[in-house]
């Protein structure tokens, strides 16, 4: 794609001006969101971080935002609830849907950025676009400038939530845009379990351009499950931005079933001594997806610790990517870190790029990192065969079981079981 | 019990198989009938693992020529399910570990999957579970086994246990077993050896392949065979197996090399 039209694509997403809100901090930092996604050119494979990941499919066309919908999918959407929660935002093409949503009280304030968050006020305005900033990502900006229904969840000082926040955002029409919108701030020494999950109910081509942010305060835990399972005809772009304090507990799953071309940018910074971060992931791709997964977790501060463990399964034709950036800055003395990436592939065609990024600048640490690519084991397989299993009984099995290392770390139950069900679906596919 | 007139269970002609491109069996006679214990011994490397395998379908053990029978069926004609439908089962030297995958699942599956192809009833998850729990018993399995991943983690000896935990759930008309007693404590021996001999029936047969006369003090062998480099070089009564423990291999490798000469 030509320079110019790379220019051009943020602004093409977006009106011209801005219908102003009620809120003055909110239309200043649309504006100003605005002015940078008509600066910025979207990334094409030129840019270091987008190698592998072409984006010109998308490009091709300037989604435009969806309606609210006429024919609301109640029962489909229904069944995506999951029972463990008792409090839930639904979003169905990118707008807040409140018959379906459920605040419940969990002593946690769950609401909208543009309506003061009951409880919490000012939580929107204190925290919102500092983790995940407009200056330098176009996509950002362009959900930034769109900002207005985006999910708070704020959890005070001390308090445990006891019950799962979930966060749906459904797509049902094709050929539009949806901008989803998170913020979770949980206060020092509180508790949260969260859900993220991106469904397709209809199919067809759409963008999805989604941007979370989550600050976790000192000592304060959070488990974060992130699922995203659109159309293989669609477009997902998400940034994970994520600040630890000091001795914050980070703990996520990233399942992903992918899109058409599927990319999440997973950014942690450790920003106090002591902190702990789990990232596991998850990517399951066939046919022509592409599922590009680029974490980074940014060591800033001594004494913090990381375990990453990220897991592609790639079918058919597709691509999955996986860029784990490990930075450790010159005072993060004692990091722990480990990564690995491990990948299997089912056929011949299936591709997979893996690469750690290392930026270790401290002398005292410990940051081991391993990736592994490969096909199911014969050995395994013969194993299962003899038996009785079937040849591709056995590889469906050892399949799932691959996954089910990831799946298995998700401490919701009922999604847990959903996903097992999901994957086996998906890895029993060619039987 | 030796059974002459038997009905021939596992009959082996003029085996040769080779491991990438090495020739490894250089051509086996074996014929087993049922009620019959045999049991194959010889030093390491002289082929024990690759026979088993070959006969359970391994497909990086390539069968070269000659020919294997189960219960009058051309065994090489069958991929490796069949084969284990059909009634063989192979202990094997190293089971292998899945990591995610509940042995309780893969014991169901199996156990379904083979129970099916001989149009018996499949047993849903509980019926399963109270089945499986009564096997544990007798083999002296803890239960929590069953909801661990299938031999991870697993120690050598409950990796054999569970060897044995499988070919009892899947009643085989002739067991393969491949040093299944190598490297268990007396304890777990003894549990293998109940296994074994629980099994043992006048229409089943059970081939023992094994290093050390130690697994013979609980289970009476009718023939031991001697391999050593890919050929069966004698074949005896269990007298065979006390005067190898005394005397060890080599005499009988020399006597062989200068039939061979
Ligand atoms: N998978 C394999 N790849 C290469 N060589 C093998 C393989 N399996 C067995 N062999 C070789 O075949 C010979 C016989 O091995 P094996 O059947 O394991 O003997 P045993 O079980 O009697 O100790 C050895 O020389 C061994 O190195
Ligand atoms: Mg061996």
């Amino acid at each position: 794609m030509t320079e110019s039209a790379a220019k051009s694509y943020a602004a093409a997403l977006l009106p011209g001006t801005l219908p102003a809100g009620p809120n003055a901090w909110l239309n200043r930092l649309r504006a100003a969101a605005l002015e940078r996604a008509n600066a910025l050119a979207v990334p094409t494979t030129r840019d270091e971080d987008w190698r592998f990941t072409d984006l010109s499919p998308l490009y091709k066309t300037a989604y435009q935002p969806a309606t609210f919908p006429t024919e609301m999918p109640r029962e489909a959407i229904e069944r995506l609830f999951v029972p463990e929660a008792t409090s839930r935002l639904v979003y169905v093409d990118g707008h807040y849907v409140p018959e379906m949503s459920m605040t419940g009280d969990d002593g946690i304030s769950v609401g909208t950025v543009v309506d003061s968050v009951r409880g919490a006020p000012g939580i929107a305005e204190g925290h919102i676009a500092r983790l995940v900033g407009v200056e330098q990502d176009p996509f950002a900006a362009v959900n930034t400038a769109y900002l207005q229904h985006g999910a708070v969840v704020a959890v005070p000082r001390d308090h445990q939530a006891s019950r799962p926040v979930q966060l749906l955002f459904v797509s049902t029409q094709p050929e539009r845009a949806s901008y989803p919108r998170v913020l979770v701030v949980v206060e020092r020494g509180a508790e949260l379990s969260f859900i993220e999950d991106y469904v397709s109910l209809a199919g067809g081509a759409y963008f999805v351009n989604g941007v979370t942010e989550i600050a976790v305060g000192e000592n304060a835990s959070v488990r974060h499950v992130r699922v995203q399972r659109d159309s293989e005809q669609s477009f997902h772009i998400a940034t994970c931005g994520v600040s630890l304090a000091r001795d914050a507990r980070y703990a996520s799953q990233n399942i992903c079933f992918g899109a058409r071309i599927s990319r999440l940018s997973h950014n942690v910074r450790q920003e106090g001594e002591g902190t702990d971060c789990k990232l596991d992931g998850l990517a399951l791709v066939a046919g022509r997806q592409l599922a590009d997964t680029h974490s980074s977790i940014d060591h800033a501060q001594p004494n913090g610790r990381s375990r990453q463990l990220h897991k592609c399964i790639v079918d058919g034709a597709a691509h999955a990517v996986f860029n784990g950036r490990i930075v450790v800055r010159r005072g993060a003395q004692r990091t722990d870190s480990a990564q690995s990436s491990r990948n299997l592939l089912l056929t011949g065609k299936a591709h997979v790029d893996t690469k750690p990024q290392l930026e270790i600048l401290a002398d005292d640490v410990k940051c081991a990192h391993g990736a592994t690519v490969g096909q199911l084991d014969p050995d395994h397989v013969f194993y299962l065969r003899s038996r009785g299993l079937s040849e591709a009984a056995a590889r469906n099995l050892l399949t799932y079981a691959f996954a089910a290392e990831i799946v298995d770390r998700i401490p919701i139950a009922s999604l847990r079981e959903r996903l097992e069900e999901l994957v086996t679906r998906r890895t029993q596919a060619k039987v | 019990m030796r059974n002459p007139g038997g009905k021939l269970l596992l009959e082996v002609r003029g085996l040769t198989t080779s491991v990438s491109g090495v020739e490894i069996l250089k051509g086996i006679d074996l014929a087993v009938r049922e009620g019959e214990v045999h049991a194959i011994m010889g030093p390491n490397g002289s082929g024990k693992s690759t026979l088993a395998k070959a006969l359970a379908g391994h497909p990086a053990y390539k069968v070269t020529g000659g020919e294997a029978r189960l219960d009058g069926q051309d065994l090489f004609a069958l991929a490796p399910e069949e084969r284990a439908r059909a009634g063989l089962f192979l202990g094997f030297q190293y089971p292998v570990e899945v990591p995610g995958v509940t042995n309780a699942s893969f014991l169901r599956l199996a156990y379904n999957t083979v129970q099916g192809a001989r149009g018996k009833d499949e047993l849903d998850p509980l019926e399963f579970d109270d089945f499986v729990r009564e096997k544990l018993k007798l083999l002296d399995i803890n239960p929590a086994f069953l909801d661990r991943s299938v031999n991870d983690g697993f120690s050598g000896g409950e990796k054999k246990r569970n060897e044995i935990l499988q070919m009892a759930l899947l009643e085989p008309r002739l067991a393969v077993l491949d040093e299944t007693d190598s490297g268990l404590d007396i304890d777990a021996l003894r549990v293998v050896a109940n296994g074994v001999n629980s099994l043992h029936a006048p229409d089943r047969a059970i081939v023992l392949v094994t290093h050390y006369q130690r697994l013979l003090n609980y289970i009476t062998p009718d023939y031991v065979h001697v391999m050593a480099g890919g050929r069966i070089i004698k074949t005896g009564d269990k007298s065979l197996a006390l005067e190898l423990e005394s005397r060890g291999y080599d005499w009988l490798l020399e006597s062989g090399r200068a039939v061979a000469a």
